[in-house]
């Protein structure tokens, strides 16, 4: 079980490691649109800080947006997902273990470029160090919830506007209980409640996820 | 032929029939009911001595929100039982009941921010109901659309059933995530149940009403499921048969 | 020795029926050949006999069991190799048989691998990315797989397509060797190619 799950995330890499570009492009997306924001409004410190959480977390969850339809639309192709839904090993676990792979070249990336990012919008100490451990409780279930609207869009007609609207009401309480966190901790508050709450919806969609990602894509081959 | 084989073509059949009979008889009670509750609710119900008239919204308002989520979870559960059992009726059953289930989504936004600009001020509060709504209304949208992008209505079906069940795992976390962070943002949290105090009359109008929208949702989902049948088993021998076809 | 069974299977595309009430066995060391014109269901067929399509009527048994459902001596004792060729064009042509063996189960020695690349005359090519190979050559490394696969059904989808004449005649005596050895084989052609089976079958779909 263990092997194919640790052989599927090297060959995932090994790919994203010849498409290199592929990655830098979600990563320079996540800076981009972070900075938009003071430029859009005040630059102003105390109202950036005030916008840095909700922004931050928000540009993460649009980068993560961004890469979700390569994690499965290039194995559909090429009938690489075919053969995976007909191996001997459950489709779920094969999915799991592209779903790590898609969080380590896509979103753990933004994570640690985060701190850079939350710097600019003048956040320090705390809630910089809240801002980037809510990322990396946050952004797995990100990939996992994002996996299941990439299965259901595969094939289909609904172009690219499609995955968003399935995906992003489901991000909402990731992002609320995340951006909740840094903006407690700018306020001095505790924020143990919040990453007991974003590991509560981490645990619950890595039960719920492969499972409807697994049947997702049997569908889509049909 | 199996069992299985007249179950899963022969049902439809039957129902279409049966659907149709129940029909009329269903709107018939839904009207009564709605006229009951319109009579309850305008004409019976004392004037609340703080809000004036403008409370009375809510014998609308209240009773589409309730539908809104009950309707969610019936599609849910009928799309799931499709899923599940490969029961053709049922999918049908949960594709006829997303729209009704969106507009009465749309009926509470626009009746809870009617109600909003006399009492608030603003056409738009984010409160935590009204924000509730408005992601329960991208789920429906959501939904829809994912059922319009797929060609072949079997595997619509499926797709669209696997987005129901994950939606309505997340439905009650997003409500909780909503109300949490409602509560942590003080401002413009006042609660619309709360509002007026309740009056016997005013609750016997809500559900009233609120069965009157139940029995409306179970007559048009009947008639939206006799269209789905009729345009899937348009090559059927049955279908070809009947009356309202012929040209 | 486990056989395939196929009862009554019927398909449905969109709104049109590609076929009805197919019925066969297959035995050990037996051959089957699917024939039919573009868009008969040729493909169809070998899909929903591998698993990934469920059909509109009928049962597909291997060994007494269905396959459609969660089937794991299926999976492991069947092999389909589709028109797609299953190949990623970014990984070299071992690292993609290597993967390809590993899903399936089968043993991915590095020794095997290179037989296997020997055996389909691609030796040369077993460090190149996929993506700069020719067609015929994709099929080649595809169809490696059939050099170090134990599984005894296989289910090939227009195996010849693209293929040399001297390609194509390699091919045909691996085919040979496996039916001899009691394995079983479906393959949807358009060639009629002379491959020597104790039973060859011949199914076509109108």
């Amino acid at each position: 079980m263990a092997a194919i799950l640790i052989e599927i995330v090297r060959r995932d890499l090994l790919l994203a490691v010849r498409r290199s570009a592929d990655v830098a492009t979600v990563l320079i997306f996540f800076v981009v649109v972070a900075s938009l924001f003071p430029l859009a409004g005040n630059p102003d410190p105390v109202v950036l800080r005030n916008l840095a959480p909700g922004v931050l977390w928000v540009s993460a969850l649009l980068a993560c947006l961004l890469s979700l339809p390569r994690i499965f639309a290039g194995d559909y192709a090429d009938g690489s997902l075919e053969q995976m839904a007909i191996a001997p090993q459950p489709l779920s676990l094969l999915v799991l273990g592209k779903i790590f792979a898609h969080w380590l070249v896509s979103a753990l990336p933004l994570v640690l470029l985060a701190p850079l990012l939350g710097l600019q919008y003048g956040l320090q100490g705390e809630p910089l160090l809240v801002l980037v451990a809510a990322l990396l409780l946050g952004t797995p279930t990100l990939s996992l919830i994002g996996a299941i609207g990439a299965a259901l869009t595969l094939g289909g007609r609904g172009g690219g506007a499609l995955l968003p609207v399935l995906v992003l009401p489901l991000y909402i309480p990731v992002l609320i209980f995340g951006a909740g966190a840094v903006v407690a901790s700018q306020a001095g508050l505790e924020v143990r409640a919040y990453f007991l709450l974003l590991g509560a919806c981490f645990l619950l969609s890595l039960v719920v996820a492969p499972w409807a990602t697994a049947v997702a894509l049997r569908i889509a081959l049909e | 032929m199996s069992a299985v084989n007249w179950f899963k073509y022969a049902a439809p059949q039957t129902f279409y029939v049966l659907a149709g009979r129940w029909i009329p008889w269903l709107y018939a009670v839904a009207i009564l009911l709605a006229i009951t509750g319109v009579y309850i609710g305008f004409a019976m119900a004392p004037t609340d001595f703080q809000q004036g008239e403008a409370y009375r919204i809510i014998f609308v308002h209240v009773p589409a929100a309730w539908m809104s989520m009950v309707i969610y979870l019936a599609m849910a559960f009928w799309a799931a039982a499709g899923l599940v059992f490969n029961t053709r009726l049922s999918s049908m059953m949960a594709q006829a009941l997303a729209p009704t289930g969106a507009l009465f989504t749309v009926l509470a936004l626009v009746t809870g921010s009617l109600w909003g600009k006399p009492t608030w001020g603003a056409w738009w509060v984010w409160d935590a109901r009204l924000t509730s709504e408005l992601i329960l209304l991208f789920l429906y949208i959501g939904f829809i659309a994912l059922r319009a992008s797929i060609d072949n209505p079997l595997r619509a079906d499926r797709a669209a059933a696997v987005l129901a069940i994950v939606g309505a795992v997340n439905v009650p976390i997003i409500y909780f995530s909503v109300r949490w962070w409602n509560t942590l943002h003080q401002g413009a949290s006042i609660n619309m149940s709360s509002a007026p105090k309740m009056a016997t009359t005013m609750l016997a109008g809500m559900l009233v009403m609120a069965l009157a929208g139940w029995i409306y949702s179970i007559a048009v989902a009947l008639v939206r499921v006799r269209c789905i049948i009729l345009e899937r088993e348009r090559h059927a021998m049955w279908v070809r048969q009947l009356e309202e076809v012929q040209p | 020795m486990s056989k395939l069974t196929v009862e009554h299977l019927a398909c449905v595309r969109g709104d049109r029926l590609l076929f009805k009430n197919i019925s066969f066995t297959l035995d050990a060391g037996e051959l089957l050949y699917v024939l039919g014109d573009n868009g008969a269901g040729k493909s169809s067929l070998l899909r929903i006999l591998c698993g990934i399509l469920i059909p509109e009527q009928g049962r597909v048994h291997w060994g007494g069991q269905d396959v459609s459902k969660d089937n794991e001596q299926y999976r492991l004792d069947s092999l389909f190799i589709s028109h797609l060729n299953g190949l990623k064009d970014d990984l070299s042509v071992s690292e993609n048989l290597r993967f390809a063996t590993y899903l399936a189960g089968e043993d991915n020695q590095e020794v095997n691998v290179n037989r296997a690349l020997d055996a389909v005359k691609l030796q040369a090519y077993a460090h190149e990315r996929v993506g700069s190979l020719s067609q015929g050559q994709r099929r080649r490394a595809s169809l490696a797989r059939l050099w170090i696969s134990r599984a005894r059904l296989w289910l090939l989808d227009e195996p010849f397509a693209a293929l040399d004449t001297a390609s194509i005649a390699i091919l045909a005596e691996r085919l040979r060797q496996h039916l001899q050895a009691g394995g079983m084989a479906i393959l949807t052609t358009h060639q009629q190619v002379d491959i020597q089976a104790a039973v060859v079958h011949q199914l076509k779909i109108a």
